[in-house]
């Protein structure tokens, strides 16, 4: 089948979301993502596979506006045409693929190690079918060559990974003229777990609990991006009431992380009112969570085939009244944190992202509806229950934290309409259908709008369901390069609020 | 004689029950932030446990750590020590007092904070010296507006002793001095900046490069940090004492007036408990500006102090 634009032959995928692959030859992998890019496509991700008897293969998954198109290209000589020049974004994914799977990005400009600490030789590939899932090696000494910035009272402050606080592990170089940052370069992958190798010791329906866990606080919307994408390999048909319990499920996670998020950027800037107010809202939330699907951040509720735990009328009630009181506490929040000149001085202008620069170097998921990016998956592409709930989606043009914080408010109320509207029209029926056999080889793909940005798994089955490899995708991967360009040429003591405001993932980038 | 012998008495108690008192009063604020955020806390006692703790640890130095770095803690306690030792605030008449003036107090702080700074830059690490960087943005602003608030004051007593001041205002006939007000609003901006208190700077951040007082300490540990945190207390402690002495001073007793000495205590513990909770209130209702909106907070405190200059010149003269 072909699709508008492109001169390639595609295979529609059966999926929640419209799913095409293709395979493609090296000339075809460039015209294709450089016809994307001309349409106003983006790249979503980009990853290495082992296919043992092929070689190497590369894939990229690709944002078009009817779906999603995945290329296909076998690696020969171990090898393939760079895209980062087209895609920015794939700078990293480009430079991880080679530590995992020792395939090369051809005149890539950037050649640097990315996910690798010498925690194993540099000529060790992980992610090859030889490389045996118990080796160690011993740590060598890491070196790695930053970007050095010179001139007359430039220095560099290096900070983390090890942080005064209590947060996860990364390295920010900055290079800072008195308080003003010329330039900041991240260094990340110290969360390194080899998650993806794990996968590939496992069954689909054992691979649920693992996918839950890639981002802890994305559970659901990884749960559910796993599901569907075994659900997509083996055409498993899920009860509506499962689908519309899961909208539930992802709704709450987005509330209560936004609300989270809502509460520290209060307290990043000073005012720890906000961040008691919102933590008071959180906290209730994730006991609610706790009461009716026996874990506060909802782990292991989304399973292969459907979900785990029903909801009976009586909890639809607490759910209800909950949304109510949540509801009328955010909207006072909001006309708080909206008089507080202090709080706007600080959150205005800092730590912009112009549109132009989100469209061109790919800004995805709630950073970029903050910079004008409209893309929400539940707006362009609603599986059930999204397509009959009608999502509004929640813009802003200035790029800035405010910007970032006006949606997380718009989202919050957004998601508090679609938790009524699913109890109100929650379908009768089971929660779950046993997983179907998938075919050997059978690919799979699952893409969930979490509440960060969007979530993809793309899944090879091998022999009986056991899973062949498995990639997930984290927003982070695309937002985390824009970080650096949102603190050029603002203060240093400003990067903790315009990280926060971001709020991404180190876990689900390091795997 | 006699007079000499109870200031001292009078000298050494203030001393020692300001030392003492000084976390009290720092706790105080605290559960005042956790009560107004909705929150227990952890009781007004809580610095003293801090302090135990610390002294219970072993202490752990750099490698290039010089005597600077060593020596700093103790040369902090001390200055703040000495400092709460000169603002009168049981009595007045105190020995210590006659040795400085307003100028000289001032001075003991810029020493303290000279100390500091340097012993943050001694260890070499990139947050020290930011640390630092910051602290003399903040004091060199700070310290033209401190000295101005406490000129009023010294116009309308005519004397820079605080002792003086303060016994003008304590006991004699109470007088409105609308310059005051001027210099009470500028005090109190550059009470905040200089006890790295909120909108300044955030004293239980944890996000290192935000921090301006907290990132000179970093390195410390046990024994040496437990000496910066009192003196911290001690630096708060005189501050608002130096406020309630010349703002506030009713109540205050004479050097050897025995029988006022009651109470005078249960008005200074009463006006410490009004201040700490005041400022924890207005903590808990600001955020904290950008480092580079300080000067434009600071210049105000010092416009502020200036205009209560030139109303004294202009309504009171």
């Amino acid at each position: 089948m072909r699709i508008e634009h492109f001169d390639i032959d595609f295979t529609l995928i059966p999926s929640n979301v419209p799913t095409w692959l293709a395979r493609v030859d090296a000339h075809q992998w460039r015209t294709a993502c450089f016809q994307v890019r001309q349409h106003g496509g983006r790249l979503v991700s980009l990853w290495g596979a082992d296919a043992r008897e092929t070689g190497l293969v590369i894939y990229a998954a690709l944002a078009i506006p009817t779906g999603l198109a995945v290329l296909r290209l076998n690696a020969t000589d171990n090898s393939y045409p760079d895209i980062s020049e087209i895609f920015p974004a794939a700078n990293r994914m480009q430079r991880a693929a080679f530590d995992l799977f020792g395939i090369k990005a051809n005149d890539a400009r950037d050649q640097r190690k990315w996910l690798r600490h010498a925690s194993w030789p540099e000529n060790r590939f992980p992610l090859r079918k030889e490389f045996p899932i118990n080796s160690t090696y011993p740590t060598e000494s890491d070196h790695y060559a930053f970007v050095a910035v010179e001139g007359e009272g430039v220095h560099e402050i290096p900070v983390g990974p090890v942080h005064a606080g209590t947060i996860e592990p990364g390295h920010f170089r900055f290079s800072i003229i008195g308080e003003r940052v010329l330039r900041l370069e991240e260094r990340l992958g110290y969360k390194h777990k080899g998650i993806e190798k794990r996968f590939e010791t496992m069954d689909l329906n054992q691979g649920a609990k693992l996918a839950g866990r890639v981002s802890g606080d994305s559970t659901v919307g990884y749960a559910w991006a796993y599901a569907m994408a075994t659900e997509s390999a083996s055409a498993t048909i899920v009860p509506p009431r499962a689908a519309w319990l899961r909208g539930l499920l992802l709704e709450r996670e987005r509330i209560a992380n936004h609300l989270g998020d809502l509460g520290f950027l209060g307290n990043d800037a000073g005012l720890a009112f906000g961040l008691a107010q919102f933590s008071i809202l959180k906290e209730n939330l994730l006991r609610t969570n706790y009461a009716l699907f026996q874990h506060r951040y909802l782990m292991d509720t989304i399973i292969p085939g459907g979900v785990t735990r029903d909801i009976a009328e009586a909890d639809a009630e607490i759910i209800q009244t909950e949304i109510d009181q949540v509801r009328e506490t955010v909207i006072r929040m909001r006309e708080i944190y909206d008089e507080h000149a202090g709080l706007q001085d600080r959150f205005m202008g800092a730590g912009q992202v112009l549109p132009e620069t989100a469209a061109r170097l790919g800004l995805c998921g709630l950073a970029g509806r903050a910079s004008g990016q409209a893309w929400d998956l539940r707006v362009q592409f609603p599986c059930e229950p999204y397509d009959t709930l009608d999502v509004a989606m929640a813009t802003q043009n200035s790029g800035d934290v405010a910007a970032r914080v006006n949606v997380r408010f718009d989202e919050v109320m957004e998601s508090l309409r679609l938790c009524e509207c699913i109890l109100d029209r929650l379908p009768y029926g089971d929660i779950a259908t046993p997983l179907l056999l998938a075919p050997e080889h059978a690919f799979g793909l699952g893409w969930v709008e979490g509440w960060r940005g969007e979530i993809l798994i793309a899944l090879q089955v091998g022999k009986n369901n056991a899973i062949e490899r498995l990639h997930p995708h984290d927003p982070s991967w695309q937002n985390w390069p824009l970080i650096e360009y949102a603190i050029i040429d603002n203060i240093v003591p400003d990067f903790p609020l315009i990280n926060k405001s971001f709020n991404l993932s180190y876990s689900g980038q390091d795997l | 004689m006699n007079t000499l012998v109870s200031g001292i008495l009078f000298q050494v108690l203030q001393s020692v029950l300001m030392v003492l008192l000084a976390p009290l009063l720092l706790g105080w604020v605290n559960q005042c932030r956790a009560w107004l955020q909705n929150k227990k806390g952890a009781g007004i006692f809580q610095p003293y446990r801090t302090l135990r703790k610390l002294f219970n640890k072993d202490a752990i130095l750099a490698n290039n750590a010089t005597v600077f770095f060593q020596r700093m803690p103790y040369v902090l306690f001390a200055c703040m020590w000495l400092a709460v030792g000169i603002v009168p605030v049981l009595a007045t008449g105190l020995p210590f007092s006659p040795a400085a003036d307003v100028i000289a107090l001032v001075g003991i702080f810029a020493l303290a904070r000279v100390f500091q700074a340097l012993a943050a830059m001694d260890i070499g690490t990139a947050f020290g010296g930011l640390g630092a960087r910051r602290e003399m943005l903040i004091g060199f602003l700070a310290e033209p507006a401190m000295l101005m608030t406490l000129f009023t004051a010294s116009l309308i007593s005519q004397s820079t002793s605080l002792v003086t001041i303060v016994d003008n205002f304590a006991h004699h006939p109470f007088a409105i001095y609308p310059s005051m007000a001027f210099a009470a609003a500028a005090f109190v901006m550059v009470m905040l900046a200089e006890n790295a208190r909120i909108p300044i700077d955030n004293p239980v951040t944890h996000l290192e490069l935000t921090m301006i007082h907290e990132a000179m300490i970093l390195e410390y540990s046990a024994r040496h940090l437990a000496l910066i945190e009192w003196a911290t207390s001690l630096k708060l402690t005189t501050y608002i004492c130096i406020g309630i002495a010349i703002f506030l001073p009713f109540g205050i007793a004479k050097a050897g007036d025995w029988m006022a000495l009651p109470l005078a205590i249960v008005a200074l513990l009463a006006k410490l408990a009004a201040a700490g909770a005041g400022l924890a209130l207005l903590e808990m209702v600001s955020a904290k500006i950008r480092i580079f909106r300080a000067p434009e907070f600071l210049s105000t405190a010092f416009l502020l102090a200036t205009l209560g200059m030139l109303t004294h010149f202009l309504l009171e003269v």
